[in-house]
């Protein structure tokens, strides 16, 4: 058992050391100097004051010296937890940006990916079992996870937004009001958070039930299954156990789209202009702002990795093969 | 008598038609008989072994009747079969090997499912113990997972909870047929075992393998093409039958000490007919070297001597 976690854990920290480094790249090798667009909203015309200017900024960012210090100061920086300074909201530091965003994301991602994964199973079990509904709820749901999140986002803040006017389709709350912990405030927050968790919660559902009507007849086939109902056994307890066996492969499944699903919570945030980090990206990707857009991708990272140990921890839990096979066996 | 069949017609809904898998079966089972059922592929054996306790959903009960203690069998009607099951008929299907839910410690499987038979667990837990043990298992086996179990022990848990409440008839379907021929020699005895006991009070064992049929089985029914061919005491099937297909499959076994020089095994010539549309008269006639003209008609099973029933027309008389 522990040696498995240490084996999990070792790749873990391999697959993050990568990713940190292509994360690190990328902003980098972009063209276009972050330094020259700051200064360009300036609109300083005199050259010399502009020299100046560049240079004094590049020592600030850290950028004039050579790109392998640059490396290793990114790394000695993330491990004091500091990611450097935003260029485009100079001179704030990106982890208070960051941070900042980062509860909207979350609380827009854990309930879409949790409820849905749930309503979704128990959803497409339940269709498993009546032909009719399995027939309707079937090719909806097909069409449903072949939707993107934004154009189901679009859809859904142009009807109900726009032409409805029952709920808001911009921002995180009313920009009329002044964040605290009032019922105004809170009740702002919710409206706010509603469209853009009802698009990201419709297009996953799909997915999920279509996964589990299948996976619930293959089970319902099972040899097991067919046994307990040649020895009598009621309906009840054979769907049960097929549905606890079913879940099994949806929860590989959870850990397999998680990443899908957070890059739809990104593009949903655009639509919605939803201050998470999906619309810091964009501000970010606009200014040329490397270390915003760094430590953003930094966090969805941070964020995978730990869902994904998570759920790795789940399924030893809840399979006795993977834990029989762990543990060598008993006998 | 224990089990009485007859006339049994139970056939598979195909897109091309029905295929006529059991056509008339007729036969009788007495208390303490243990019956090997034996034939090709195709013939029934399995068909007739799952018709006694549950037809899937492309089987469809078309005629005959079965009657169990004197209590009559509604295999049509699969609500009203749930009485009968595990209670009095009872399976140790084709598929022993994954017939337990893998995700369930053995031990919670099976109270599970006794419960959900209105049985008590607690009732039953010693003599569980007991009979696991009594075919060579620990009663740790109940707090394992199926995966952790070899072959051999999954086959033993399914034969101990098949019978865990003394049921009047089992069926065997190719129950040993997995297992290594050690193996499979261990998991017969406790099957005769557990008849002596009278853990079950008889038993219909599915195989294609007549030798060890001959070694564990009072009476051997003989089927081919949905139909009975013989049905005699084990010994008799195997030193003196009578139905010319009866006398073919026996003369295909190998003989202990037989090298190939001497005698190359002898098949049977030709293949069983298609179920589909089956050929009037005998089914065996294509392949009978002795097939005449009265074989164009059905010959019926007839009792040619006490407790050896034959279909065919050279025997009958």
């Amino acid at each position: 058992m522990w040696r498995y976690m240490g084996r999990k854990l070792g790749i873990y920290a391999i697959t993050f050391v990568i990713a940190v480094t292509i994360n690190w790249m990328i902003p980098r090798f972009m063209p276009g100097d972050p330094v020259r667009s700051m200064l360009n909203k300036a609109s300083v015309s005199d050259p010399e004051a502009m020299e100046r200017m560049t240079n004094y900024y590049n020592e600030v960012f850290g950028l004039e010296t050579p790109i392998h210090q640059q490396y290793f100061a990114f790394w000695a920086g993330l491990f004091r937890g500091d990611l450097g300074i935003s260029s485009m909201q100079y001179p704030e530091p990106v982890t208070d940006i960051i941070l900042r965003a980062v509860p909207f994301t979350l609380g827009l991602l854990l309930p879409a990916i949790i409820l849905s994964w749930i309503v979704g199973n128990h959803f497409g079990a339940f269709a498993a079992r009546n032909k009719i509904l399995d027939n309707t709820v079937l090719p909806v749901g097909y069409i449903l996870t072949a939707t993107p999140y934004m154009w189901l986002a679009l859809l859904l803040a142009w009807s109900v937004g726009v032409v409805g006017g029952f709920l808001p389709t911009s921002s995180g709350y009313s920009l009329a009001l002044i964040p605290a912990f009032s019922w105004e405030f809170i009740a702002s927050l919710i409206t706010h958070w509603f469209l853009p968790f009802l698009s990201m919660f419709i297009v996953a559902l799909g997915g999920w039930a279509i996964g589990m009507r299948n996976m619930i007849i293959y089970e319902l086939e099972a040899d097991y299954s067919n046994y307990l109902q040649a020895l009598g056994a009621p309906r009840r307890l054979i769907r049960r156990y097929a549905f606890r066996n079913a879940m099994l492969p949806q929860i590989t499944g959870l850990a397999v789209q998680l990443g899908t699903v957070i890059a739809g919570a990104l593009l949903t945030e655009i639509v919605f202009n939803y201050p998470g980090l999906g619309s810091l990206i964009l501000r970010a990707l606009n200014n040329n702002d490397y270390f915003v857009l760094q430590g953003t991708f930094l966090f969805v990272i941070i964020g995978v990795l730990i869902a994904n140990f998570i759920i790795d921890i789940i399924y030893v839990l809840v399979d006795p093969r993977t834990r029989v096979q762990m543990t060598g066996g008993s006998s | 008598m224990t089990l009485r069949v007859k006339d049994l017609k139970v056939y598979y809904q195909t897109l091309r038609g029905d295929v006529h898998a059991l056509d008339g079966v007729d036969f009788e089972l007495a208390d303490g008989e243990i019956m090997g059922l034996a034939g090709e592929s195709g013939c029934g054996k399995s068909t007739l072994g799952k018709s006694l306790i549950r037809l899937d959903s492309r089987m469809r009960h078309v005629d005959g009747t079965i009657e169990l203690d004197g209590e009559d069998v509604p295999i049509a009607k699969d609500r009203e079969m749930n009485r009968f099951r595990y209670h009095e008929i009872s399976l140790i299907p084709q598929y022993a090997m994954s017939a337990l839910n893998p995700t369930r410690k053995i031990g919670r499987m099976i109270n599970e499912l006794l419960q959900s038979r209105g049985v008590r667990p607690s009732e039953v837990t010693e003599e569980l113990n007991r009979r696991l043990e009594l075919v060579g298992l620990d009663p740790d086996v109940l707090k394992r997972f199926p995966i952790e179990l070899s072959g051999g022990m999954k086959q033993r848990v399914v034969m101990v909870m098949a019978t865990l409440l003394n049921p009047s008839l089992l069926i065997a379907d190719e129950a040993t047929s997995a297992l290594d021929v050690s193996t499979q020699r261990s998991v017969v005895e406790s099957m005769v075992e557990f008849r002596d006991r009278g853990y079950v009070k008889s038993m219909i064992f599915v195989t294609h393998d007549i030798s060890l049929v001959y070694q564990m089985a009072d009476t051997v029914m003989v089927m081919y093409a949905g139909r009975v061919a013989e049905k005699a005491p084990a010994s008799t099937i195997i030193n003196d039958p009578q139905h010319p297909y009866t006398k073919m499959l026996i003369g295909a076994l190998p003989e202990v000490g037989a090298t190939t020089d001497e005698a190359r095994l002898e098949g049977i010539p030709g293949t069983p007919p298609g179920l589909l549309h089956p050929p009037t008269g005998c089914r065996f006639k294509a392949r009978c070297p002795i097939a005449s003209e009265e074989c164009s008609e059905t010959p019926p099973l007839v009792e040619i001597e006490p407790g050896h029933w034959a279909a065919c027309w050279k025997t009958g008389r």
